[in-house]
């Protein structure tokens, strides 16, 4: 990417000949140069509260965030009136699950989500298990997608939410959101989904699709971190949630604390920005990248493995596990490329990725995992780099690998009895 | 995570990298570890009839630290007796790599590795010494 003055046009850093390549753009995005500009103004000149009503300093900030509000309800096809700012996707999830069952507690005790959903989903419904909600949840396909007969069977009369995110942050894979809309709407259980990878890199409009309440970020689009939103349905039908912060009452109460307006003004700009991607031909330019990407690393080395679906997945991603080869060991020998891995040597928690081995994906092939994430600011330079750096750490790390050496040997590792420990 | 130098070294340029035969009888293979954990090693020690590793050689499968523990370890056992090398611990690796917590269990994957690839040595010994000891009877 060649976002700094020290970048040359190649992506080589000036001086060192080095190049960097960011591909990691499902775990954030760097701040598009037109968000910064748009957000400067309210540190300094307009850094007054929006909640002030009687001053012009408090009228300028408060005209910053409705501006955002509206840009940002008109990128996903919503009211400004439905758009309750966060801080981030993670505080809107929470807001969302806690919310919606403290709400509805008359209605039912029954939620329903995927495995594979974010940790602020996960993590928030075992929560909500722990302290006596019925909790079901959802067998991903191999490929990623819920099965939606699945889903229809476990709705229930009380039912009141039904939690599953609109593209996978690790895999890319693209649920059937207004499929589960129409299956909860039918119940009357709410649809909450996690939209922080979906919006700007495919078609999000809340009223299409039929979603109840959506949970985006300003960091997953170009925009700043600390800040997002929680889209929230007042028409057909009217959805509520139970305050989870509480104080002055801001954002019609819906979630307290003096607004954070230069984030708030830069998420605006960032996401009509994204949303513009979509006609403009840049998402058509990522998704060939991806492409190319796929195709040089699956040609070049045998026994790569792609996980998730390629047909429903975002265009930027794209995550393969390379046999016998361990993760962070590739991530080591490939510093000067930014991208994520499965493998447990990454974690502190010392397990594989739970979104790979909720597919099914033994934890073998989950420690060989690797995640990219191409954007705005990738070039085709860049995955050229990426291809060739790639086939060579792979090569020779497979030369190190005593499993590549079974494996060429025609021995099956899987049937060894291995010493775990 | 930061690596210490000598890990990024030993990953960069790692030593004794290979198979010896592991049929031959003054051969020793550890084989330790498992896929689905993340680390296989696999170390190979050639011992001479005194007890002398003449040669070690790995292959391994697993992190940095993984891979510099094992690398380490062919470094230091070659030209060691077998007893001197049964010695080798583990902290001794961590020390040396300045490992860090989550990264000690690469160390015990080399020391079992080291123990496991002498024992395979002795066993094959044993065996051969066995068959010599009846040929003689028979003789």
């Amino acid at each position: 990417m060649a976002t700094e003055t020290a970048t040359r046009e190649d992506g080589t850093t000036e001086g060192s000949g080095r190049r960097r390549v960011y591909l990691d753009n499902n775990a954030t995005t760097p701040c598009d140069p037109r968000v910064i500009e748009a957000m400067t103004p309210y540190f300094f000149e307009k850094f007054g509260n929006a909640a002030s009503r009687n001053h012009e300093w408090g009228w300028e900030a408060e005209e910053g965030v409705e501006e955002a509000r509206a840009q940002i309800a008109k990128a996903i096809g919503a009211d400004s009136r439905e758009i309750v700012f966060t801080s981030g996707a993670t505080e809107s999830d929470n807001l969302a699950l806690l919310g919606t069952v403290e709400m509805y507690a008359e209605k039912g005790n029954h939620i329903i989500t995927v495995p594979t959903e974010h940790k602020a989903v996960v993590d928030t419904a075992k929560y909500l298990e722990s302290k006596g909600v019925e909790v079901t949840w959802l067998t991903p396909k191999p490929d990623g997608l819920i099965d939606l007969d699945e889903l229809r069977a476990a709705v229930r009369d009380d039912t009141v939410l039904i939690s599953i995110m609109a593209a996978n942050n690790e895999i890319g894979v693209i649920q059937p959101l207004s499929e589960i809309a129409g299956i909860a709407n039918e119940k009357g259980a709410v649809f909450h989904t996690d939209a922080a990878q979906a919006i700007g890199k495919i078609p999000f409009d809340v009223n299409e699709l039929g979603v109840h309440l959506a949970s985006i970020s300003g960091h997953k689009v170009y925009g700043p971190k600390g800040i997002g939103a929680l889209y929230i349905r007042r028409r057909r039908p009217r959805v509520r949630v139970a305050i989870q912060m509480h104080g002055g009452g801001h954002e019609r109460g819906n979630r307290s604390g003096t607004l954070a307006v230069p984030l708030i003004v830069g998420f605006g700009k960032a996401v009509e920005l994204a949303v513009l991607d979509l006609t403009n031909g840049e998402i058509d330019r990522v998704r060939a990248l991806r492409d190319k990407l796929y195709r040089g690393l699956t040609s070049k080395l045998p026994e790569s493995y792609v996980n998730g679906s390629m047909e429903h997945r975002l265009p930027g991603n794209l995550n393969v596990s390379f046999a016998f080869v361990e993760g962070e060991s590739l991530l080591m020998g490939i510093s000067d490329i930014a991208v994520s891995s499965g493998s447990a040597c990454t974690s502190a928690s010392l397990e594989p990725s739970y979104v790979l081995r909720a597919l099914g994906i033994g934890d073998d092939l989950a420690h060989t995992s690797i995640r990219f994430g191409l954007g705005r600011f990738t070039t085709e330079a860049d995955i050229d780099y990426t291809i060739d750096r790639l086939v060579d750490v792979v090569t020779r790390l497979r030369d190190l690998s005593p499993l590549w050496e079974m494996h060429q040997d025609g021995i099956d590792i899987t049937k060894i009895e291995w010493q775990g420990h | 995570m930061a690596y210490s130098k000598k890990v990024i070294d030993h990953y960069e340029n790692p030593r004794n990298v290979g198979s010896l035969d592991k049929d031959a009888d003054d051969v020793g293979t550890g084989l330790v570890g498992a896929p689905e954990c993340g680390d296989v090693m696999k170390l190979q020690l050639k011992i001479s009839d005194d007890g002398m590793i003449e040669d070690a050689k790995f292959k391994t499968f697993g992190c940095g630290s993984a891979i510099a523990s094992s690398s380490l370890a062919t470094e230091w056992v070659k030209g060691k007796t077998i007893d001197e090398a049964l010695e080798i611990r583990n902290t001794e690796i961590v020390e040396e790599l300045a490992l860090p917590p989550v990264k000690i269990h690469c160390s015990v994957l080399a020391e079992d590795a080291i123990k496991q690839a002498i024992e395979d040595y002795k066993r094959k010994r044993e065996k051969k010494g066995g068959v010599q000891q009846e040929e003689t009877a028979e003789a």
